[in-house]
């Protein structure tokens, strides 16, 4: 399994049945295949969906129904399809219980920046500012640390901000944290890691739990 | 009933150099290619244009944009569009950028005659900065004014001679809200009812809204499915 599978089927283990739900791009986007039979699950798309099903098999796209990020998706039984000021409203309203998007980092105090690289990446904001801010849950799937071994969790971000004390949960190829008041609680550790590179890896201070750190 | 329909040709008198177009469509759902090409074809520039993206590389607006016609672009997301991003870094185009919800609200407040929203959506980020803030039951808020446009371009699955009109899966997204935000609403049918065909309880834009109405004989290429993103 690869490392971005591994996430997201952890990632999945957070959903509980009941939760609508927002999956941004990438990782998040591997989630549903680990949601296979739980029908209380819905999931929201910021393109106007409720419902959003599986992405379509070949040969039986509909050119009229795409996610928000383009691919081909089939609707659930008893989805609806809305216009994008209602879209919105449903995250903004408070109707969206967990979102799971990417990062490009995340403080111990749950700041998050995922939308711009100052003259590097710019693509825009997008729906993430409004998921981030007012989803009632978000989890952050990410790598541990950047493609140059860079830690991704620090104790404060230095790339603008997404929303500032928006993340609740991080889940990592490493290690699963929660961000409480006191700061980043680990929660899990990978089965084929150690609780020294997991510490080492992190740039802001981690809160061990008592006893031995439970495997994923 | 009041008859709209409007030949092509007739609509491009409608386009003017300098002017505000919205134009609706998340991706290829909702885009109205077609008038976007005719606003193409009439050689307009200087534009100003709303729309959530600016399509992919080389499709719908993208086109528009790439022939150097806009001057500026209000969106909220250019991720699959490398070439608009480039322009962007290149100075050769303006792009302001908004939430996506926050550019909706926009546009539906424009449509609604209100003066603008009132957000705490991006108050602890560089968002806030060059906005107008102000304090309402005791929070922090920006002032977001409203959008509207000269024009605005919207695609329909099936609409009446009056303007009513039914959207189809999300090939809804923008358009309903951009369909009350301008002087001047074009529509784009794929298909054109007769009155009273469409249940008056199903319809999702009333025609009161709607200036002209184009049915389309077909629907190009450019309205079909985008072979990488097939799975």
């Amino acid at each position: 399994m690869s490392y971005k599978e591994k996430i997201a089927k952890r990632a999945a283990a957070e959903i509980q049945a009941g939760q609508i739900i927002n999956l941004g791009i990438g990782i998040p986007t591997l989630i549903p295949k680990y949601l296979a039979g739980r029908k209380q699950v819905v999931v929201h798309s910021e393109n106007g969906i409720l419902g959003l099903g599986n992405p379509c098999r070949r040969g039986s796209e509909d050119r009229n129904l795409i996610d928000a990020g383009g691919t081909y998706v089939t609707i659930e039984t008893g989805g609806a399809y809305f216009d994008s000021v209602l879209s919105f409203s449903l995250v903004r309203g408070g109707r969206l219980d967990l979102a799971v998007i990417g990062a490009l980092q995340v403080s111990a105090a749950g700041d998050l920046a995922n939308w711009i690289i100052p003259g590097k990446y710019a693509p825009g904001i997008g729906g993430g500012m409004e998921l981030a801010q007012k989803a009632r849950r978000l989890i952050i799937t990410t790598t541990h640390t950047t493609r140059d071994g860079k830690p991704k969790i620090l104790e404060h971000c230095d790339l603008p901000l997404t929303a500032k004390g928006c993340v609740d949960t991080i889940i990592t190829e490493l290690a699963v944290m929660d961000v409480v008041a006191e700061g980043l609680l680990l929660r899990e550790i990978a089965a084929e890691t150690e609780l020294e590179i997991v510490v080492a890896q992190t740039g802001a201070k981690v809160i061990l739990p008592p006893g031995d750190v439970p495997r994923f | 009933m009041i008859d709209k329909t409007c030949l092509l040709e007739n609509i491009r008198k409608q386009f003017k150099d300098g002017m505000t177009v919205m134009v609706g469509g998340f991706g290829v759902p909702g885009t109205p290619f077609t008038l976007i090409d005719a606003l193409l074809e009439t050689g307009s520039t200087d534009l100003t244009l709303i729309k959530n993206e600016a399509n992919e590389d080389h499709l719908g607006l993208s086109r528009l944009i790439e022939a150097g016609r806009a001057k500026k672009l209000v969106t909220s997301h250019l991720g699959l569009n490398a070439t608009v991003i480039s322009m962007m870094n290149r100075g050769e185009i303006e792009v302001e950028f908004y939430p996506q919800g926050i550019l909706a609200e926009k546009i539906r407040a424009g449509g609604a005659g209100l003066c603008g929203i009132l957000t705490d959506i991006g108050i602890d980020t560089i968002l806030a900065q060059n906005k107008e803030l102000i304090t309402v039951n005791g929070q922090r808020v920006m002032v977001e004014p409203a959008l509207r446009a000269d024009v605005a371009l919207i695609h329909a699955a099936a609409a009446d001679p009056f303007g009513n009109l039914i959207y189809e899966k999300s090939a809804r997204n923008f358009n309903p809200a951009m369909a009350t935000a301008a002087e001047t609403v074009i529509v784009e049918t794929e298909r054109l009812v007769e009155p009273g065909e469409l249940a008056p309880d199903a319809i999702h834009t009333p025609g009161g809204f709607i200036d002209h109405v184009v049915v389309l004989d077909q629907l190009s290429d450019e309205y079909g499915i985008l072979e990488h993103h097939v799975l």
